[in-house]
């Protein structure tokens, strides 16, 4: 059978400074960096001594802040495994969400299929388009929407989306009916796309953001969070509109959320994510079975599969 | 509600039914920079107005200087003012195209459409050209105003043909600036300044390079800029005509053809790099 989307063994790390000391190295002490902070430049007034010391030590201006770089400078690398060979096959029409704690690695891992990143290891495919050899066939085959709206803010709705349709090929007049038509499914003032984007809310641009990614009509829309920061009738407008995209549209959507609501109703399958693994993959329903406990709640399988001793949960069931 | 994955073909291509494929889709991509170009300019008309008056303010003073040592002096001047102001667009607007969408967070968004990334390179040169072209205008106008300015022996279409030509080695040179803000958010718009700082000193363009000292001339025959002022002056001051100036046209058109697509190259290289790195973006 054919998937939308195949994510298989895909690893992604990212080297970062550490942020544990290197040995016998101490973190500029708390007293320091309230001097620091507080802008004193008379060590006398951070009566703390160790404020003092530092503050003799350096010359007196923000002693601190130099502590604190000089340590930054000096910590060691660290390799964050953002992405930690993560296996998901998505089929077709499907709407798949993605949960987990922050940082576990959902955005990277909705990069790395956006072509937006490249993994260090493993395969993406779309459709059977390889994302790393063939970028350009897997691009016009997607669309993705990320937390927060990136728009040229000076201008409006309306020219970011005409600029947005060239970007795929498509003149502004032949999205204008469907642009109309979007707005009004999203709740958005059709007069609203006519102001500079900076007045606009923030659940107002997202939902400009919602209809520049359907406007090029994508077979596998990403949706990075997409409702975070709306307000509750705006969330079930996209949450209605997600379902309705799917279905006239035959559009696979991989999802990811914290809205144990939305991922609840809208997603057929749902991947928990945790540390850049998938840790179980399943309908809500099966889930909530297995790891919610009795009368558990997706919240309940949530907080059991990513809290620390996860591991266990998973032994236990198994 | 679901559907059986059997039922139709997988499709070849989602774009919306409308959209223009091949390199007519290109070209509308290309023009969709300059569309978006245009009206951000308009929306910070303002800053535009004041950047415009300075530069004709700029320009006057220059030419003032030249005032004492007689028209030529004058001329040689504008020409210098003029010219400057004009690549300095062009390599500007290049080279900060990636910065603009850093600023605004659109660059992902740009990147992940489905056009080839010449035409982001090219649609934005296109725009730094015709931008250059309405600015220069404009204090060419300003300053043939203000001096009465005697052209009855410049060959104008000759120095035109060399800035055409030296338009697209200055593209180059963009090309490979814009790549500095792609690998670094924080530092790489202040080191095309520097850049740009560098041909400003090198290339003679209120001196004759022999002004220099001895061991900075060499660095001057690597810029192009050197060779369009010259020419330049020569057409505009005595009228040099196009076969007196092949020697540099060819120069200037070498310089195109090897600083574009290296320029591309670069960038390329660097997209790659930033794409394994994770430099486009990383919150959300
Ligand atoms: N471009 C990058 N460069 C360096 N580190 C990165 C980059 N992108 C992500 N990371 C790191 O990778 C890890 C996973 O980040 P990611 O954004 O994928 O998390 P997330 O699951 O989307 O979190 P959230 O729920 O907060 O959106 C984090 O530790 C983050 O700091
Ligand atoms: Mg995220």
């Amino acid at each position: 059978m054919e998937y939308a989307l195949e994510v298989i063994d895909v690893h992604k790390r990212f080297i970062e400074r550490s942020e544990v000391p290197p040995a016998g190295m101490m973190p500029p002490e708390a007293g320091a960096v309230a001097a620091g902070a507080t802008g004193a430049a008379d060590p006398a007034v951070a009566a703390g001594g160790a404020g003092v010391r530092a503050g003799a030590r350096s010359g007196g201006a923000e002693p601190a802040a130099r502590g604190v770089r000089r340590w930054l400078r000096r910590a060691p690398l660290e390799e964050v495994r953002a992405v930690d060979g993560v296996t998901l096959r998505v089929r077709r029409g499907e709407i798949f969400g993605i949960l987990g704690p922050n940082g576990c690695g959902k955005s990277t891992l909705v990069r790395i299929v956006s072509t937006l990143l490249l993994p260090d290891a493993g395969t993406v495919r779309v459709f059977g388009h390889d994302a790393v050899r063939e970028p350009h066939a897997v691009r016009r085959l997607i669309n993705r929407v990320s937390v927060e709206a990136a728009f040229f803010k000076k201008l409006s709705s309306w020219e970011n989306l005409c600029y947005a349709a060239r970007l795929y090929g498509l003149s502004p007049r032949a999205i204008r009916a469907e642009v109309a038509r979007i707005a009004e499914r999203l709740g958005l003032p059709w007069e609203k796309l006519f102001t500079s984007m900076e007045h606009l809310s923030r659940g107002q641009q997202q939902k400009v953001a919602i209809a520049r990614a359907l406007l090029t009509s994508p077979v596998l829309l990403l949706l990075d969070e997409p409702t975070t920061g709306l307000d509750p009738r705006s969330k079930r407008d996209v949450q209605r509109f997600v379902e309705e995209v799917r279905r006239e549209h035959d559009a696979t959507i991989l999802l990811t959320s914290h809205d144990m609501d939305e991922v609840e109703r809208l997603c057929d399958r749902v991947a928990v994510m945790n540390e850049g693994r998938v840790i179980a993959v399943d309908t809500p329903q099966k889930l909530k079975q297995r790891y919610g406990g009795p009368g558990g709640t997706l919240e309940d399988v949530f907080l059991r599969l990513t809290g620390r001793d996860w591991e266990e949960v998973l032994a236990n069931e198994a | 509600m679901k559907r059986d994955a059997a039922l139709s073909p997988p499709p070849g291509g989602a774009l919306a039914p409308a959209a223009r494929r091949g390199w007519l889709g290109e070209l509308c991509s290309g023009w969709g920079f300059v569309e978006r170009n245009f009206r951000l300019i308009r929306r910070y008309a303002a800053w535009e107005v004041a950047e415009q008056f300075y530069n004709v303010v700029n320009a006057l003073t220059i030419a003032l200087i030249g005032v004492a040592q007689g028209p030529e002096v004058v001329l040689y001047l504008t020409v210098g003012a003029l010219l400057w102001g004009f690549l300095s667009v062009i390599f500007m607007e290049v080279a900060t195209s990636v910065q603009w969408e850093r600023w605004e967070g659109t660059i992902e968004s740009t990147f992940m459409a489905p056009i080839h990334r010449l035409t982001f390179l090219l649609g934005t040169s296109a725009w730094a050209v015709l931008y250059g072209l309405v600015r220069t205008s404009v204090v060419l106008g300003a300053v043939a105003l203000f001096f009465r300015m005697d052209l009855s022996r410049a060959n104008l279409g000759a120095a035109l043909l060399v800035l055409v030509v030296s338009s697209f080695s200055f593209i180059g040179l963009g090309l490979i600036a814009a790549v500095l803000p792609l690998l670094s958010p924080e530092k790489g718009a202040q080191a095309t300044h520097i850049i740009q700082g560098v041909l400003l000193l090198i290339s003679g363009v209120y001196y004759e390079i022999d002004a220099l000292p001895a061991w900075l001339q060499p660095l001057s025959w690597i810029s192009p800029a050197t060779y369009t002022l010259r020419d330049v002056r020569r057409a505009v001051l005595h009228g040099a005509t196009v076969g007196q100036l092949a020697p540099d046209l060819l120069r200037l058109g070498l310089f195109a053809l090897v600083m574009i697509p290296l320029g591309y190259a670069v960038f390329a290289t660097a997209e790659r790099y930033a794409l394994r790195k994770g430099l486009l973006k990383r919150n959300g």
